[in-house]
């Protein structure tokens, strides 16, 4: 059992899927000598050469084109896409290229690969670098999307990720990057990746979050509890496929169901998982599905983002408008 | 052998209409020399032209009979190669069975010379597959529609391949080239230039070849470039060379000296096939919107069948039986490709959740029982289906 942050974490993962397969690579900007912006690769090029660790072209539809090209000779390239508002010019590519080569192959072709984006807020960035894309990707079939929100499930999932044969994206929450937790690097992962988690157990209400909001959800069920108010807390970790099994169970218990995202409201992860839960659920549920996220503007300049960032008052807010039904 | 100076060696006198580039075998069929590619195809023998000759053949007889196919209702589209066959024989017998191919949505020819059976090329323009060849089986990807994203695919499989160590071992049968195509509408896409540059920086063993046909869609090259196309590729730090697009000999040697300029590790190099689209860009499309007759007319005269044929006929390389024999094949083929499109069977209605991903997901069987159960609702001969029936029957479904 270590002690370590969530991005030292993804980084111990990276190695562990580098030693155990000498397919895979990891490729982007300032990936090598620099080991990324937020250090996430630190030292693996020293340890694993240039050729498994390249400091790429400074391109984004390159990176994934050409990662696209490696995963048909045989590679499993692990994509780093520096910020989340960086990943739009390889979308072309992920979207119409990445998503759709196994299908349109009729399944003679894979291209496993991994495509790593820090996303979110919260950190005082300046435009383009705090941004939840999502729910873009979690609208396109043939990939999977996953976010992880701790140490111990980044260390696990960026490794499940690798050894999957279809492409995953996968977020990282930015701020939380630093957050310390334990992490037993032995042994298997306790969750298939695909695998929500029951991280806090409750009777009044279920809340469901992923990424850096699963922190700012606990944070709120420590605080309701002492107002004697039991709030379940779904991590959902995958995005697409959504495994909301653990969440049925739960509305039919709690008859309430909040779920909270940074990114837009409209047409985000929350407005599937409202769908899913009132088809599923509908009679079992006291209130309507509320949703608590990010307005539907561009993110705002950082001196206003705590504002426009859901935090514990909101997450509270959103739980009593639930009860109050 | 290699390629070092960018942009065609001295050749020979050419007609004054057309631009500077090599050419092995002018439109009259007459073989002119070229000092810096004639040891190229110095092994070439007649019978190997012959073979040149039935490929050019072959691949028209596919692309007239996929164009009939498609008037006759049978394919929702065809995207013709009319006039640019010399390029894809002359490049795609150029290539080993190692090499790879990242072919656009119009390299028949390409497909043809790697053995692709023509029959599978039709599967994605009758609508029933998106691609049905195995692209391991010949070493000869998926077609690509999105205009310049196969590059990069090129260029990472490069990168693949130098990963390998399949380049520059001085051992014919590993060393290994891909070769990306692309049309002159795709040079300014976004990727074809990232492409570029990850090729160069990197050195990857890519040879990129550009079949500048003259036009995207309606646009004519001046909407894409101000300066010839390969000496686009000086800029990027590799050589690019233009070549006669509707000479097959031409277009062997020089994609010959590019591959293997490639596998020998010394990177990537671009090649300007220039020729020109006589068909329509697709059967959708109406040329003579934008284009003067006379400009095909103009082509005509350099058709990349007739001056292999003459060149045959003149130096005695072949005899009437020979063409004769060449004519039976094609019919043959396009029988062939007839019997085969019409038997294509129409995916069943619930396959289409078949390899979304490796493993099925949960969300997405449910989503296929869903579609199941429902179709399976009309089999039961209920009211459901009658109503539905005597609706389009009554022609209110059609309007």
């Amino acid at each position: 059992m270590t002690t370590m942050a969530l991005g030292k974490a993804i980084n111990a993962g990276l190695r562990k899927a580098m030693e155990d397969d000498p397919t895979v690579l990891v490729m982007g900007e300032d990936v090598g000598k620099l080991g990324g912006v937020f250090r996430v690769t630190d030292g693996l090029q020293k340890d694993f050469g240039e050729d498994r660790v390249i400091d790429t072209p400074l391109a984004e539809s390159g990176i994934i084109g050409t990662a696209v090209g490696l995963a048909l000779r045989g590679y499993r390239p692990v994509c780093e896409i520096q910020f989340d508002g960086f990943v739009f010019p390889g979308t072309n590519q992920i979207v119409s290229q990445v998503a759709k080569m196994h299908f349109r192959s009729g399944g003679r072709l894979r291209v496993p690969m991994v495509i790593r984006i820090p996303f979110g807020g919260g950190i005082g960035a300046v435009e383009h670098h705090s941004e939840s894309p999502e729910a873009y990707f979690a609208h396109t079939p043939g990939l999977k999307v996953v976010a992880v929100s701790n140490p111990l499930d980044a260390y696990w999932m960026i490794q499940q990720a690798i050894s999957l044969d279809d492409p995953v994206v996968f977020f990282e929450p930015k701020r939380r990057y630093w957050d310390k937790a334990d992490v037993s690097e032995d042994g298997t992962p306790d969750l298939p990746l695909e695998a929500a988690r029951m991280v806090v157990t409750g009777s009044h209400a279920t809340v469901l979050a992923y990424g850096p909001m699963v922190k700012t959800c606990l944070a709120a069920a420590s605080a309701a509890a002492q107002e004697g108010r039991s709030i379940e807390v779904i991590d959902l970790r995958s995005l697409s496929p959504l495994d909301l099994t653990s969440v049925f169970e739960s509305v039919r218990k709690t008859g309430r169901c909040v779920v909270v995202h940074e990114a837009q409201r409209t047409l985000g992860i929350g407005a599937e998982v409202a769908a899913r839960v009132t088809e599923e659920c509908f009679y079992s549920l006291e209130a309507p599905v509320v949703r608590v996220t990010g307005f539907d503007t561009p993110y705002p300049p950082a001196r206003v983002e705590e504002e426009y960032l859901p935090d514990l008052d909101r997450v509270l807010d959103g739980v009593d408008r639930a009860l109050a039904y | 052998m290699t390629v070092e100076t960018a942009g065609p060696a001295a050749t020979a006198p050419q007609a004054q209409d057309e631009p500077e580039f090599v050419q092995l075998l002018t439109p009259e069929g007459e073989r002119v020399s070229n000092p810096g590619y004639d040891h190229l195809v110095a092994d070439v023998t007649d019978d190997d032209v012959r073979g040149l000759y039935r490929d050019l053949v072959l691949a028209r007889r596919v692309d007239t009979e996929a164009v009939a196919l498609q008037r006759h209702g049978e394919l929702g589209l065809w995207a013709s190669l009319l006039g640019q066959e010399a390029a894809q024989v002359g490049s795609g017998r150029a290539l080993r069975p190692q090499d790879h191919v990242f072919p656009t949505y119009r390299e028949h020819g390409v497909a043809w010379c790697r053995g692709v059976d023509p029959g599978l090329l039709l599967g994605l323009f009758r609508g029933v597959d998106q691609g049905s060849w195995d692209p391991h089986e010949n070493n000869f990807h998926l077609y690509t529609i999105v205009i310049g994203a196969q590059t990069l695919h090129a260029t990472g499989y490069a990168m693949g391949v130098q990963r390998d160590g399949a380049v520059g071992t001085g051992d014919a049968d590993r060393d290994t080239a891909v070769i990306a195509y692309f049309g002159d509408g795709a040079t300014s896409q976004g990727d074809v230039n990232e492409a570029f540059i990850w090729a160069s920086v990197l050195n990857a063993p890519v040879v990129f070849f550009c079949q500048n046909n003259q036009w995207a869609i309606s646009e004519p090259l001046e909407r894409q470039t101000r300066i010839p196309l390969y000496r686009r590729a000086a800029g990027f730090g590799f050589p690019g060379v233009r070549v006669d697009g509707n000479d097959v000999l031409a277009c062997l040697a020089v994609t010959r000296a590019a591959l293997q300029r490639a596998r020998d590790g010394e990177g990537p190099t671009m090649i300007e096939a220039f020729t020109y689209r006589m068909g329509a860009h697709t059967t959708t499309d109406d040329p003579t919107r934008y284009r003067l007759a006379a400009d095909l007319e103009h082509w005509k005269l350099k058709d990349p069948i007739e001056r292999v044929k003459a060149y045959l006929t003149r130096g005695g390389g072949a005899d009437h039986e020979f063409f004769e024999s060449v004519e039976a094949e094609a019919e043959a083929l396009a029988e062939h490709l007839r019997e085969y499109c019409r038997s294509l069977p129409d995916p069943s209605p619930t396959s289409i959740f078949d390899h979304v991903y490796v493993e099925p997901t949960p969300p997405l069987v449910a989503q296929r029982d869903e579609l199941a159960s429902y179709l399976s609702s009309f089999d039961l001969g209920g009211e459901e289906s009658l109503g539905r029936d005597s609706f389009a029957d009554s022609g209110e479904g059609h309007r």
